[in-house]
């Protein structure tokens, strides 16, 4: 029988004051991303700020700097860049229609298009391939923004309801503030970093939020199991107990979603690269939370007191 | 318990056959099987996404309010009509979406509340303001969605796309889906165009139109048409026609002054083709009226002979020729400076009818060929990475354990594809990336159970106790644990477009399946070691 971990025996419940400073600044900055989304600050992407992406590939390697002169010098000004230099491939990004173009030309062109122009101005001898365009107007960003926060709604509602039925109140409490913490702290990151925040990284925080609670419900059951039998165990022993029983298979279950969510970031190429970040980022916060905060806010809402059996 | 593991069993093959039934449309062999057993097979399997497979994706809204605005407009004509024959003298005008008499004679009010008994009516300083019900309202922009729809539908019909997906969204939005289109400002531009014919008197009479110039520049078109607005009577209008020039491609405006009152429209269109004007080698349109039409055409031509008819499309003058003579026949040629591509898609647009409101574009999502294949690959690569390392850890951390769950996560992959293929889901990026989680995620129900396995076994239960004291213990945990995804899935599956639709069903179907594979699948294979011979030691 091979094991990551032998029987351990550590004290979670004493780290709990350092557990709740850290992950308490992370929340923070979390909140300050979401203070930001609300005023416009934060980096959004075209999707929910409304914009023109266009991505292409070039035969030839550019740096961006090149790239940058090369739109500047056709008219484009404030694009923001990206390149991918391994597939040889740049995203441009107008964020606000209208505030890049110089002289309109000709209107009835999409941006898009002046974009894609002004790069065969630029690089006359290397051959471009448009690998795609995305043209949204602000409409479509305000309503996505607006769906993605009932769709955050939603499912904090979904999962309050469900953790609600399935445990006591003081549980529900622990895994809902544990869940809120990891989308908190993944959002944050991305945000500190200055990395887009986009439909995708929605999703990624949507899917991190279901699957944070996974390893949550394994320390629950547990918990609630052991208070079956040992009835006369002070809680916080009996929580340390029970984290340290599980410890391993919490660990394991993490890494299995932690390499194919590595597998997603190595070889999923741009299109899925931030998703996999994300997940990544969300799987060690989320097992982190299981041990760290959920359990402890269970004790911190219950006091030291014996819970109080359910059924 | 023999009978009972050979029954779990069949249903494992059983699904297996059906899976691997329903993928056989995305398959090579489905292309090789003789036509007769291919028509006995589903036809459609699992669906690329726009993303994987390159194409364009549009979101249109219609403007309701025009629509409602030319409704107002055509009401007001009909009053007027009404008035005059009445010989009340008073003229309605719109503004808005308002109807506005200037005198209000309860003589006027009777006249055209018998006519048009929903009109809302309020008096103000002597003025009768006729204003359209709400209820009236939405059934005209209802209306005109759903005609712009099918006109829309008509023309990418005409155009000749694959497969194309032609869908209302909310109050007034149209989604447009063009699989493997690879032109995406000709396909909006051929979507987005109203496609209002009109015919318009040239007022050549008018002292304004000895001051017009030869052309304008786009840049001063403004200040143009400021300085000539005082001078326009107010039955007239300017319109422009464009130049394009072949050598640098600047672009001119020639400015006409026009009776506003349109003689004819495109609505007696019924043929509309390219045709090759051989003095020139340019391309021009061809159309032909239907009977009504060709009558109209006569009267007004004759009506007008040496003067002359602008052709005029979406508001922009495409070509004025001198009526030389009354033309009957029913039959007009509408040139202009438009490249061949130019000319087919507006004889496509003239045959398809016009939008009853303008459209415009809310939304451009354009991928390109090469980055579906490169996505593709990019998928099948991650695909096959995350399987190895996952299945790898399985079968060194639980060894014979883990290679039974290592067939489980195969098991799910082909059911979950299956199952995929049964539903013609769609499958994107970001579904990609739901399966490869789910990978991930799948062998937990296992890791779960085997960590339960362990714990029984040190309690110093026989193998067969373990496994399934195991499985009942873990059971719950494992229900609980993937609710909570699937409850996310299912929000993203509510709220998500497209792509992270693709996400949600691949990330849901895959959790689903791996409760069936992972509580039948494994449970059996189990049971069957244990059921052949008395195991003392179990391997995991």
């Amino acid at each position: 029988m091979i094991e990551i971990i032998k029987r351990t025996n550590i004290d979670f419940m004493k780290q709990r004051y350092i557990a709740f400073a850290v992950s308490g600044i992370l929340s923070f900055v979390g909140i300050l991303a979401i203070v930001a989304i609300a005023r416009g600050t934060a980096n959004l992407g075209i999707d929910f700020a409304g914009g023109t992406a266009v991505q292409v590939k070039f035969e030839k390697g550019v740096t961006l700097h090149q790239i940058r002169t090369g739109l500047e010098a056709n008219g484009i000004k404030g694009a923001d860049l990206q390149d991918f230099p391994s597939a040889k491939k740049a995203l441009i990004v107008l964020k606000k229609a209208g505030e890049h173009r110089q002289s309109p030309a000709s209107p009835e062109k999409g941006l898009s298009d002046h974009v894609i122009e002004a790069l065969k101005k630029a690089f006359p001898d290397n051959k471009i391939t448009v690998d795609s365009v995305s043209e949204i107007g602000p409409k479509v960003g305000k309503r996505l923004r607006i769906d993605a926060m009932w769709a955050v709604i939603a499912s904090t509602i979904g999962i309050l309801i469900y953790v609600g039925w399935r445990f006591q109140l003081s549980f529900s409490i622990g895994a809902t503030v544990a869940t809120f913490h990891d989308v908190l702290a993944v959002l944050g990151i991305f945000y500190v970093t200055g990395l887009e925040i986009n439909l995708i990284l929605l999703t990624a925080l949507l899917t991190i939020a279901g699957y944070s609670l996974t390893d949550t419900v394994v320390v629950f059951d547990r918990i609630r199991e052991n208070m079956r039998v040992l009835l006369k165990e002070s809680i916080d022993s009996l929580i340390n107990r029970s984290i340290n029983e599980v410890l391993s298979r919490t660990l394991i279950t993490s890494l299995t979603v932690l390499l194919a969510s590595i597998a997603l970031f190595l070889f999923g190429g741009e299109v899925l690269h931030d998703f996999a970040l994300a997940m990544i980022l969300g799987v060690l916060v989320g097992t982190y939370s299981s041990m760290f905060v959920a359990s402890p806010v269970v004790l911190l809402w219950s006091g030291n007191k014996p819970l109080i059996k359910k059924q | 318990m023999k009978k009972n593991v050979k029954w779990r069993f069949s249903i494992i093959a059983l699904a297996l056959v059906a899976s691997f039934i329903a993928l056989l449309p995305n398959t090579p062999i489905y292309k090789l099987m003789n036509k007769a057993y291919r028509d006995l097979m589903p036809d459609k399997g699992i669906v690329l996404g726009l993303d994987l497979q390159g194409g364009i994706y549009l979101v249109f809204e219609v403007e309701g309010d025009k629509a409602v605005q030319l409704s107002a407009k055509r009401i007001a004509g009909s009053i007027n009509k009404l008035l005059s024959k009445k010989e009340i003298k008073a003229e309605a005008t719109v503004s808005g979406t308002e109807i506005i008499i200037p005198a209000a004679s309860t003589e006027i009010r009777k006249a055209v509340e018998d006519a048009y008994p929903t009109l809302s009516s309020k008096d103000s300083d002597g003025r009768l303001v006729y204003t359209l019900s709400e209820k009236e309202i939405k059934s005209i922009k209802e209306f005109a969605t759903d005609q712009a729809l099918e006109t829309i539908r008509n023309r990418i019909d005409q155009f000749g796309v694959a497969e194309p997906v032609i869908q209302r969204q909310g109050e007034g939005e149209i989604v447009v889906q063009l699989p493997g289109v690879k032109d995406p400002k000709r396909a909006i531009d051929l979507i987005g165009k109203t496609a209002q014919l009109e015919f318009k008197l040239v007022d050549d009479e008018s002292p304004a139109a000895a001051e017009l110039p030869a052309s304008v520049k786009p840049v001063d078109e403004e200040d143009f048409l400021a300085k000539i607005k005082g001078k326009v009577p107010e039955t007239d209008e300017i319109l422009f026609e464009r130049h394009t020039s072949k050598e640098t491609g600047d672009v001119t405006k020639r400015p006409y002054l026009l009776k506003k009152d349109s003689l004819m429209t495109g609505e007696y269109i019924s043929e509309a083709r390219v045709a090759i004007d051989s003095r020139f080698n340019t391309p021009y349109i061809s159309v032909t009226f239907n009977p009504d039409g060709a009558k109209l055409f006569e009267e007004v031509t004759g009506k007008h002979v040496k003067k002359r008819l602008a052709i005029i499309l979406d508001g922009n003058v495409y070509s004025a020729p001198v009526i030389q003579e009354k033309i009957s026949g029913g039959s007009a040629q509408i040139s202009g400076s438009y490249t061949m591509d130019e000319a087919k898609d507006l004889a496509i647009v003239l045959r398809a009818g016009s939008l009853p409101a303008p459209v415009h574009m809310l939304q451009n999502i354009t991928v390109g060929p090469s980055l579906g294949e490169d996505s593709i690959a990019a998928g099948k690569r991650t695909g096959i990475m995350a399987f190895l390392l996952v299945a790898l850890f399985m079968a060194i951390y639980y060894k014979l354990a883990g290679i039974i769950a290592d067939f489980a996560l195969v098991l799910n992959i082909v059911f979950l594809l299956g199952a995929m293929a049964a539903m013609n889901a769609t499958l994107t990026m970001p579904g990609i990336a739901g399966i490869v989680l789910a990978i991930g995620m799948a062998v937990d129900t296992n890791v779960l159970m085997f960590e339960r396995m362990r714990d029984e076994l040190k309690l110093g239960k026989t193998p067969r106790a373990a496994v399934d004291s195991g499985y009942d213990k873990a059971f719950l945990t494992i229900v609980d644990s993937h609710v909570t995804t699937l409850i996310t899935a299912a929000v993203l599956f509510q709220f998500g477009t497209g792509p992270i639709k693709g996400f949600a069903v691949t990330l849901s179907i895959g959790i689903t399946i791996n409760l069936f594979t992972a509580l039948i699948g494994t449970k059996a294979a189990f049971d069957y070691i244990n059921s052949s011979k008395e195991v003392k030691h179990l391997s995991i």
